[in-house]
């Protein structure tokens, strides 16, 4: 089967009046034996990387059963030259090839031709929660948009990297459950429960989480007695409420909750207890508006 | 969760309560229970499942891990993937909690610095990079991505519109006006496959339009490079960008 070469790849860009990039260091993984091919490799000797993933000598990667070299990881940790991050990524990959891809290569071959998950998830970006890990979805499983503080802006808003993905899960995908997921010591909330009034127009992350602002109001009505850690934790659940309301925002996602054909739910996963809630939204076609309450069922608290 | 069939036995238990309300509700819970298909795909269960063979099989057993990542998170990586459910980068790079701060998105697209436009990536690259000090910034394309083949053959084909997708995707237009001048003798397929490639090239260019990214880069603390993946064949491309800074004149 014929590929793509690094070579050609790196030839392609450099020829280009387009992009101002000048150099590739390229590595191209075939198969399931290692080979690799360096082209321009440049060693940067004023370039040192940190510690590199020591995190991955306490873990074990999902679904292997084998344990991995101690010792290798050891060394790994030790070395700051930049090619062991890319050496650790190849291997990473071909592992997942090896105990995953080739193991179940029709599943694969199947999903390869076309994706039908039953979910679209909206989850932080935060490094701990991937819904993946956390809630162990496989590949073709779930349509992931992943944001800061995992925020839905409502349709009015306009067009967003969020709405995008909610119109290809929903009306061409036809995903039949949209879960959004909030967790715990979320950075995003506190930043919005941190902010004061006025706007600071020269940050990013004032202007996205300011998506969450109702979530907010309602927080300091409702909770302005605790202190501000549990002010933010209770922001933290509010703001998926607010998010599973601007759903029903988007026209085509209110009449298909209304037919029954897809179902909206929130979950809060709590990564110092370990513990996850989920509940659905409860939709009788009653007028929900911006400061009702969100009717729910089938709330469940796992522990 | 015990099965279907458990469950309903627990709740025969409780027939005998003298309360008739509660008999009453516990009849009409059995009743429902018999009734549904064993094969129906259940939402609710399959979250348990998964959370539960999260927290049996991980969190218990690593607890100065996940101890340790309750008080913060020191992710190396900031990763841009594309929302497709055959992607996710825990699996095919296998990160674990607190390796990669990590934003999905239709095709993986990274729009250029625009203080008005796109908050929802800016915040995401000014937190990984200014807030968590990231190392890494990888951005990781893919085969077969919708998105790309919408960017490729919209509006040409006459298809409707779709509001939201089509204004997120016209990001990747330089990629395609360059995928067309150079391949456009090609098939489709061939065209979006080179065009997921270039759409990558163009999401790192546009990451160094970020004020963040650019000191980041000049200070020598951040690293981006562009993923490939094929998950028709199986294999991963990698390939770091390194832009340079020629010393023009000093007076």
């Amino acid at each position: 089967m014929a590929t793509l070469s690094p070579s050609s790849f790196t030839k392609n860009f450099n020829s280009s009046i387009d992009f101002p990039i000048t150099s590739f260091q390229t590595f191209a993984i075939f198969g399931p034996k290692l080979k690799t091919e360096q082209t321009h490799f440049r060693l940067s000797t004023s370039f040192k990387t940190g510690s590199p993933l020591e995190l991955k000598a306490m873990k074990e990667p999902p679904g292997l059963t084998q344990k991995l070299d101690k010792n290798r990881l050891d060394r790994l940790a030790e070395s700051e030259n930049g090619c062991d991050l890319f050496e650790d990524l190849k291997h990473r990959f071909l592992r997942f090839k090896k105990h995953k891809f080739e193991e179940n290569l029709g599943h694969f071959q199947n999903l390869a031709e076309g994706q039908a998950p039953k979910f679209m998830i909206i989850a932080c970006a935060d490094s701990r929660v991937c819904p993946s890990v956390i809630l162990g979805f496989q590949p073709g499983e779930a349509f992931m948009v992943r944001n800061v503080a995992n925020l839905v802006p409502p349709f009015e808003s306009g067009p967003s990297e969020t709405n995008a993905a909610l119109e290809f899960a929903v009306n061409s995908l036809k995903v039949e459950n949209i879960l959004v997921i909030g967790h715990s010591r979320c950075g995003g909330i506190r930043a919005l429960m941190s902010m004061q009034d006025e706007v600071d127009s020269s940050s990013f992350i004032r202007s996205w989480v300011i998506v969450g602002k109702n979530a907010r109001l309602n927080t300091k009505s409702a909770a302005s007695h605790l202190g501000f850690d549990q002010q933010c934790r209770h922001c933290e659940k509010e703001s998926v409420d607010h998010s599973l309301l601007n759903l029903l925002t988007y026209p085509w996602i209110e009449q298909k909750v209304a037919k029954g054909e897809l179902s909206v739910h929130g979950g809060y996963y709590d990564f110092v207890d370990c513990t996850f809630e989920k509940w659905t939204l409860d939709y009788k076609g009653s007028n929900f508006g911006k400061n009702s309450r969100l009717p729910v069922k089938n709330r469940f608290y796992w522990c | 969760m015990g099965s279907l069939e458990e469950a309903i036995e627990g709740l025969k238990k409780f027939l005998s309560d003298k309360d008739d309300a509660a008999v009453a509700k516990i009849k009409k819970l059995i009743t429902g229970l018999q009734e549904r298909d064993p094969n129906e795909f259940d939402p609710v269960k399959r979250i348990l499942e998964g959370f539960q063979h999260f927290k049996i099989n991980k969190f218990d057993k690593h607890p100065k891990l996940y101890d340790k990542l309750a008080e913060g998170q020191w992710p190396k990586f900031l990763v841009f993937a594309c929302s497709d459910s055959r992607v996710c980068p825990s699996h095919i790079l296998d990160f674990q909690p607190g390796e990669a701060f990590m934003v999905r998105n239709i095709a993986n697209m990274v729009p250029a610095f625009d203080k008005l436009k796109y908050s929802g990536v800016g915040a995401a690259i000014e937190y990984a990079v200014s807030v968590l000090e990231v190392q890494n910034i990888l951005v990781i394309g893919h085969s077969r991505c919708g998105g790309i083949k919408r960017l490729m053959t919209h509006p040409e084909d006459n298809s409707a519109p779709f509001d939201f997708i089509d204004e997120w995707v016209k990001i990747g237009l330089p990629a395609k006006v360059k995928v067309q001048a150079e391949f456009g003798d090609l098939p489709l397929e061939d065209q979006c496959k080179h065009c997921e490639k270039q759409s990558v090239k163009l999401s790192l260019c546009n990451l160094e339009t970020y004020p963040y990214v650019q000191m980041g880069l000049a200070n020598k603390k951040l690293r981006l490079m562009g993923g490939y993946y094929d998950f028709v064949h199986g294999k991963f491309e990698l390939l770091e960008f390194e832009p340079h800074f020629h010393h023009l004149f000093s007076t």
